[in-house]
């Protein structure tokens, strides 16, 4: 889906770098067509890209094995909720194919466009949409009980909560957002679809409806689910950065503590995505304070994350690049969001391509420079070989050249006023002397784009090719490089008693640099 | 499967009371999530309870005794399979349960049809855009309780594990809770009009 969703962008940026021109291998994009990319490759990339991955994929493999359970508490929910995340996929799939096309009203399906099918043309793509969302959110919801479940109940002895990694403190948190805030968008998404079917209208002004009641359950969902993407992404990254640098992980319970206050902080936020939605201004600065409040505790967190470099012996492995490349660029995501969380620069960067530039510059280094971490990381637990370095490297150099190349110049295209919803910018005047900056980003795409090839390849190559790895290539301390790699049925091969910490590495007197956070009973 | 099978003692509640508190804690969000949203545009809304009047308040109240009953029914079969042992006197209890939400199904369906026949359409004003939305998923929800009740009666008598019936005895009140709240916001807080 990471594919599709790459393609769209690409369709779509071409057309903007190169306004009417065909684009090579597929041909003219129409006004529609660009709507329905545009929409289409948000969409996929949050629901069927970051969220899969980073929740589902990184957590159910090593929820379990890191807190020593032989599975997940309940089996047959997860493969009940893989199938329906499957069968989500494919009503996604089929809205593409169906007459009219795929919905085209933005990702954020904001009425009245996506309440009245006749505004944009499009009926079936826009039902089925909301279709594979919801099947998708049940899906989640299903994993989400799971997670918490077998994380009470199914841990090692010794394994007490203060022990666990931060990446299953993480998934929890992640977990539990998302099932407070979801409920309310699932309740829109059944109204929006009695608007859409029935003729209802609760979202309609003609009709008496309101649809700013819609913003607000879109984006009290929608700005949680932020922090339900990023944290295991922090997760992920902590888990990394110590091994890497030899060093316990600095912070260990205030970083567990300030992700809880960001966990309660993110479900008083929603609204500055609002701010020029006719919000009233006495609502607006609570909404800003919190806003700029909660960059706080995940300020916090990075700090941290630095400081276990501090006077480390760090050594520069391709996950390692990729967990330091997460945070420089999730810090430039971050400090741009102050300017759009201050309600008076927002009003003026708002619904610009500043705002796109920031959005990708906090979800791209989440979604995927942290994904990669981990599957350079993880891989020889998975699959038992290594990834190759090299092209590790030359992969992580591609995407982080071609990623800056193509968000970077998005900043001076906002602050210059370009709308970010235009479909062809050399219909305006006075857009005409930034389009080289267009011109630019695409090429950090396509530079971007190509970068995964190797990528690819290295991991597909290297499921047969790759150098053999034992259990513990890393030397890591938590649980699961006890368990055989690729870990059998059961995980591992006894139960293991967990008797330490998760970070315990260089501690004076011992015998070796790690210490296991668990032996085998 | 290692179900139900912790092998760890820190936490004392199995993990399918866990499992199924979650997911009514999930539950009552989405619900929560429309009733505040009704609550909302009621407030802006005085003359839906002129609509309220309109509906059926005798069917409604009908429902509301045959739902709670079944409630009930709910925890003796559940006192009667757990703590007392008898197992066909449970499954009679359940049986009885299922009954009830039938009875409930067709009271609703009774009122829909009529209330169709009268005009009283989704789209004729949003408060009965949000009478069918919040009754029909309620509705399915009791569909879906039924259906699991009936799995469990199925599975009773082949012996499979009671603590079955009070996993499907908790959803079950949870839906039984939700129609207290939809009660009366949908048919008690109306003005004028008789039913």
């Amino acid at each position: 889906m990471a594919l599709v969703g790459g393609y769209l962008a690409y369709l779509f940026r071409h057309q903007l770098a190169w306004p009417n021109e065909p684009v090579p291998g597929f041909g003219q994009v129409g006004p529609d067509q660009y709507n329905m990319f545009v929409t289409m490759h948000g969409t996929i990339m949050v629901f069927w890209v970051a969220m899969p991955i980073l929740l589902s994929g990184f957590g159910n493999f090593l929820l379990p094995l890191m807190i020593g359970a032989r599975d997940m508490a309940f089996p047959r929910l997860n493969r009940l909720s893989y199938w329906t995340f499957f069968l989500s996929t494919v009503v996604l799939i089929v809205s593409f194919f169906v007459p009219g096309g795929a919905f085209a009203g933005g990702w954020t399906i904001y009425p009245p466009l996506s309440a009245e099918p006749g505004y944009t043309g499009v009926v079936w793509g826009g039902n089925l949409w909301i279709l594979a969302v919801a099947l998708e959110f049940v899906s989640m919801l299903m994993g989400g009980i799971n997670f918490m479940t077998t994380t009470l109940s199914l841990r090692a002895k010794g394994m007490a909560l203060f022990r666990m990694p931060i990446f299953v403190w993480m998934i929890n948190v992640a977990s539990i957002l998302f099932m407070f805030s979801v409920g309310p968008l699932i309740a829109g998404a059944f109204m929006l679809l009695a608007d859409r079917t029935l003729q209802v209208g609760f979202f309609l002004p003609a009709a008496g409806g309101d649809p700013l009641l819609f913003q607000h359950l879109f984006w009290f969902f929608g700005h949680p689910e932020v922090y339900v993407l990023l944290l295991p992404a922090l997760g992920i990254i902590a888990e990394i950065l110590p091994v890497f640098s030899r060093k316990p992980l600095f912070g260990y319970r205030p970083i567990i503590y300030s992700t809880l206050i960001a966990g309660v902080l993110s479900f008083v936020v929603w609204a500055h995505h609002q701010f020029i939605s006719g919000i009233d201004p006495r609502l607006a600065m609570p909404f800003s304070i919190t806003t700029i409040l909660i960059s706080v505790p995940f300020a916090f967190s990075l700090f941290a994350y630095i400081a276990t470099l501090w006077k480390g012996s760090i050594s520069f492995s391709t996950a390692m690049l990729f967990a330091l490349g997460m945070i420089a660029e999730f810090l430039l995501g971050g400090v741009t969001g102050i300017v759009n969380g201050s309600t008076a620069a927002d009003i003026y960067v708002h619904d610009t391509y500043f705002v796109v530039a920031h959005f990708h510059y906090t979800l791209f280094p989440v979604t995927f420079l942290a994904t990669f971490a981990g599957i350079y990381y993880w891989y020889p637990k998975l699959f038992g070989r290594f990834l190759s370095e090299f092209w590790g490297k030359v992969h992580f150099t591609l995407t982080l050249i071609g990623f800056n190349l193509a968000f970077l110049p998005l900043f001076s295209v906002g602050i210059a006023g370009h709308h970010r919803r235009i479909f062809d910018p050399s219909a305006f005047e006075f857009l005409h002397r930034i389009q080289h900056l267009h011109v630019l980003a695409t090429v950090g795409l396509i530079i971007l784009l190509t970068g995964q090839i190797p990528f690819i390849l290295n991991f597909f190559l290297s499921l047969r090719r790759g150098r053999l790895a034992e259990a513990n290539p890393w030397q890591a301390n938590t649980l699961e490089w006890i368990a055989p790699s690729p870990p059998g049925h059961r995980n591992f091969e006894t139960d293991p008693v967990v008797v330490r910490g998760p970070y315990e590495y260089s501690v004076p007197g011992a015998a070796k640099d790690w210490l296991s956070q668990g032996e085998a009973s | 499967m290692n179900h139900a099978v912790s092998h760890n003692s820190s936490v004392e509640v199995p993990v399918w009371r866990l499992g199924i508190w979650w997911f009514l804690a999930s539950e009552i969000v989405v619900f929560g999530g429309l009733v505040v949203c009704y609550i909302l545009y009621r407030f802006n809304h005085p003359e839906w309870g002129m609509e309220a009047g309109r509906t059926l308040l005798w069917v409604g109240s009908v429902n509301t005794v045959v739902l709670l009953t079944s409630s009930l029914t709910m925890i003796l079969a559940h006192y009667s399979i757990v703590e007392k042992g008898d197992l066909a006197l449970g499954r009679r209890y359940l049986g009885v349960t299922i009954l009830l939400g039938l009875l409930f199904l067709c009271f609703k369906g009774y009122e829909y049809s009529h209330e169709i026949h009268a005009g009283l359409v989704p789209s004729r004003s949003l408060f009965w855009g949000f009478y069918y939305l919040m009754t029909g998923l309620h509705g399915l929800h009791v569909i879906g309780g039924l259906v699991a009740n009936g799995v469990i009666l199925g599975g009773l008598s082949q012996g499979r594990t009671p603590h079955r019936i009070e996993s499907i005895g908790l959803y079950w009140h949870f839906v039984d809770v939700v129609w207290i709240f939809l009660f009366p916001l949908l048919y008690l807080a109306s003005q004028g009009g008789a039913s």
